[in-house]
């Protein structure tokens, strides 16, 4: 049953996964991701 | 040497410590930065790497997908980052866990460490801790960050604050070192940290990753995409002798010959070198990755 609907799950999540990422830029989601990460993590390095 | 020896799975198993360091430096290109004492901030901080890398090291070329999902999720602005878990879902899809035994820095350093000579501890009794590593990503990366915020709606990064051991091994020791400002300012959080990183590199020696089996969230989720991977193993059944010497050598803890794309399963291709009749390889694409079935006596002889 799984063998049978794999490529189509795996096609599916393909799709899902270029259509989550083209949303996510399309609400300025990398743009945050960009704002925090050229910025030093204070968390990251045990600052607080 | 031999001949059968040389296929591109024997060839991928063989050269992978040479591939986990040319990807570490990848994931790390700007080294210049250790000495300038500050990080990379360029557009490439955008993109997300495939494995667990702070994007607080001074060379870090992209960012942390698990620092940046909590970021986003931790915003006042969004409650969800579609941006990270698509990236997730695509690296997932296209190479499952092969990132960890292939392309994540953290586990490479994990592989170093476990080469120091010493007695090594088997985890194959603690697979139960191999569940943690869920609850991590679920509560520490997921919930948490969203649930527990101050006034203006922000949520901490509680992953990258309080359990992660990246974030001071690449990014609070090297930046402490050049610059005093940043030396200063550690104090409790980062002895915390630094006891962890100690712990796992501790723990590293004894056992084999184990921070990859146990606590990485992002281990976790590749595991849950290990199964639709298009990147997988295959065991031939009518070349395979059950002789068990690819289970023997899996330190994963993963009998290859009854579950090809088990969870825990890193793609190391330890079992690929150890498999006395070639009956185990990597395979790539639509389908073709699944657990292939044992045939019929007859339908191997004909083959």
């Amino acid at each position: 049953m799984f063998k049978a609907i794999k490529p189509v799950a795996q096609v599916a999540l393909l799709i899902v996964g270029v259509a989550m990422v083209g949303f996510g830029i399309m609400r300025g989601e990398a743009d945050a991701v960009l704002a925090k990460a050229i910025r030093l993590c204070l968390e990251c390095i045990g600052i607080g | 040497m031999d001949k059968r020896k040389n296929t591109a799975s024997h060839l991928l198993a063989r050269f992978r410590g040479l591939i986990q360091a040319a990807a570490t430096l990848a994931t790390n290109i700007h080294l210049p930065n250790f000495a300038k004492g500050g990080i990379y901030q360029g557009a490439g901080k955008a993109v997300c790497v495939p494995g667990l890398n702070c994007y607080s090291c001074p060379a870090a070329s992209g960012a942390c997908p698990i620092g940046s999902f909590q970021s986003v999720v931790g915003s006042s602005k969004f409650s969800f980052s579609y941006y990270v878990t698509g990236t997730l879902i695509l690296i997932g899809v296209l190479l499952g866990r092969f990132v960890c035994g292939f392309l994540c820095p953290f586990g490479w350093l994990q592989e170093l460490l476990h080469k120091i000579p010493g007695k090594k501890l088997s985890t194959k009794k603690l697979k139960l801790l191999t569940y943690i590593k869920y609850a991590v990503l679920l509560f520490a990366v997921v919930l948490l960050p969203v649930l527990v915020v101050n006034d203006v709606g922000m949520g901490d990064p509680f992953f990258c604050k309080y359990i992660c051991p990246q974030g001071v091994l690449e990014g609070a020791i090297p930046l402490s070192i050049m610059n005093t400002g940043i030396r200063s300012a550690l104090g409790k959080l980062f002895t915390w940290k630094l006891a962890i990183l100690i712990v796992v590199a501790v723990l590293s020696v004894l056992f084999y990753r184990p921070f990859c089996k146990w606590i990485c969230p992002l281990g976790a989720f590749y595991a849950l995409m290990n199964k639709v991977s298009l990147l997988g193993i295959q065991v031939d059944q009518c070349k395979c002798v059950s002789c068990g010497k690819c289970a023997k050598v899996c330190q994963m803890d993963v009998d290859v010959t009854r579950t090809p794309n088990h969870a825990e399963c890193i793609r190391c291709g330890k079992c690929v070198g150890a498999c006395p009749v070639d009956a185990i390889s990597f395979r790539y694409g639509l389908g073709v990755t699944g657990d292939k079935p044992a045939q019929s006596t007859q339908a191997c002889e004909n083959k």
